[in-house]
C-alpha cells in the first residue's frame, strides 16, 4: 500500500511539525488526511470541520504554504512527492494544533458592518430585484462567500497591518452596498473607509487567488474604493 | 507624541490625491524622459539647459507642476509604508510626512526658480 507523509502542526503559536505515515487512498480530500490520523494515529489533534461538502467555511488550513479549504482539496492536486504540510491558517491565533481563532476575523465583519440593515416592515410588500440589474449583480459576484478565512489568512495587508479590515469583510460590505434594501450604507461606507479599510488593500490578488469559492475580494474592494472616494468627495463620510 | 488619528474622510481624501498626483506623475515622467533624450542628443551643457529653460514660463509651469505632484505624491505612499513596515502609526508619523512634503516642495521649487531665473 502507498503511503502519504504529512507533516503536522502541533501545539499553539510556538510548537511543531509532528510527523506522521497515512494510507494513500484514491480521491482522498486532504482533510480525510487530517481524519485519519485523529481517528488512528492521535486522538488529540485538534481540528475543525462541519460539513465537508464545502458549505460551511470551518475546515481551511494552510496546505503546503496555501490556504485551502481542505474538505474540498484532492491530496493529488497538493501532494508535492507524496508529502503534505499541514498547517493552522495564518494571521489568526492558533487555539491549538489546525484551530485557529476566528473571533478577530469575524469582528471584522461587525467592523465592516456586514450585517444587513432592512428598512422595510412586515406591512410592505417585497422589494423586487430584478435579477439582472447592475447592482444585483455586482452583489450577487461576493454572496457566495463561505467565511471560511482562506482569503484573510493569504493576505499580507492583515499581517502588516493588524487593523485592516481584510478581504472577507470588505467583500461582504460590498455585497450589501449593492443591495438596493439596505438602508447602513452612509455608516457603511464610513466604516470600510481609509487606512484600516478599502485603501489599505494593495491589489495583491492573493485573497481572490486563494478563495475556493472563486470570489473576487479585489474587485470588491476596488469597488469600495471608488464609492468610498465619492462619498468622501461629497462630503458624505 | 499623541495617537490622533487623521478622519476617515481625510484618509480618503489623502489616497485619493495619491491616485491624482499619479496621473499627473505618469504623464510628467514621460515628457521628462523624452526630454532627456531629446536634449542630449548632441551631449548635454549648462548652456544649453539653461537657453532652454531660462524665463520659460511654459518650462517653469511645467516642473512646478512636477514638483507638486511629487511633493503630493511621495509622504502619502512614505506613510503607508512607514505604517506597514516600522508599525508606526497616528499623529507624529502623519507630522513626519508632512514636513518630509513640505521639505521637498522647497527643494523642487528651489530647483525650479534656479533653471529659471
Ligand atoms: S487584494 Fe487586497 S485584500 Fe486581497 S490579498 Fe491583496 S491586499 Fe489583501
Ligand atoms: S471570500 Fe472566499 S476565501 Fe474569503 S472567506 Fe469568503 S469564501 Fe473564504
Ligand atoms: S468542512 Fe465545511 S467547508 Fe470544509
Amino acid at each position: 500500500m502507498s503511503t502519504l507523509s504529512v507533516s503536522v502542526w502541533r501545539g499553539t503559536e510556538s510548537g511543531r511539525f509532528q510527523e506522521f505515515t497515512v494510507p494513500r487512498l484514491a480521491s482522498q480530500t486532504v482533510l480525510d488526511v487530517v481524519t485519519y490520523i485523529q481517528r488512528t494515529l492521535d486522538p488529540t489533534l485538534a481540528y475543525r470541520y462541519a460539513c465537508r461538502v464545502g458549505m460551511c467555511g470551518s475546515c481551511a488550513m494552510t496546505v503546503n504554504g496555501r490556504a485551502r479549504w481542505t474538505c474540498r482539496t484532492h491530496v493529488d492536486n497538493v501532494a508535492q512527492g507524496e508529502r503534505l504540510e499541514i498547517a493552522p491558517l495564518r494571521n489568526l491565533p492558533v487555539v491549538r494544533d489546525l484551530v485557529t481563532d476566528m473571533t478577530p476575523f469575524f469582528d471584522k465583519w461587525a467592523g465592516a458592518r456586514g450585517r444587513f440593515q432592512g428598512g422595510a416592515t412586515r406591512k410592505d410588500d417585497f422589494a423586487r430585484v430584478a435579477p439582472g440589474s447592475p447592482a444585483r449583480q455586482l452583489a450577487d459576484a461576493g454572496i457566495e462567500c463561505i467565511g471560511c478565512g482562506a482569503c484573510y489568512s493569504s493576505c499580507d495587508v492583515v499581517a502588516w497591518n493588524p487593523a485592516y479590515l481584510g478581504p472577507a469583510a470588505l467583500n461582504r460590505a460590498w455585497t450589501l452596498v449593492n443591495d438596493v434594501r439596505d438602508t447602513g450604507n452612509r455608516a457603511r461606507l464610513a466604516a470600510v473607509a481609509g487606512d484600516a479599510g478599502c485603501h489599505a488593500c494593495h491589489t495583491h490578488m492573493s485573497c481572490s487567488e486563494r478563495c475556493p469559492k472563486q470570489i473576487s475580494p479585489t474587485a470588491s474592494i476596488a469597488g469600495l474604493k471608488r464609492a468610498t472616494m465619492e462619498a468622501a468627495l461629497k462630503g458624505e463620510i | 507624541m499623541g495617537d490622533e488619528r487623521l478622519s476617515v474622510r481625510t484618509q480618503v481624501l489623502l489616497w485619493t490625491a495619491q491616485r491624482a498626483s499619479a496621473v499627473v506623475l505618469a504623464v510628467c515622467v514621460v515628457v521628462h524622459l523624452v526630454t532627456i533624450i531629446y536634449a542630449i542628443r548632441n551631449g548635454i551643457t549648462a548652456a544649453e539647459i539653461l537657453g532652454r529653460t531660462r524665463g520659460s514660463y511654459a518650462w517653469a509651469g511645467f516642473y512646478a507642476l512636477f514638483v507638486a505632484a511629487v511633493a503630493v505624491h511621495a509622504p502619502i505612499g512614505l506613510r503607508s509604508v512607514l505604517a506597514e513596515t516600522l508599525n508606526w502609526r497616528g499623529a507624529g508619523l502623519d507630522l513626519t510626512v508632512l514636513a518630509m512634503g513640505l521639505a521637498l516642495a522647497l527643494l523642487g521649487f528651489r530647483a525650479v526658480y534656479a533653471v529659471f531665473a
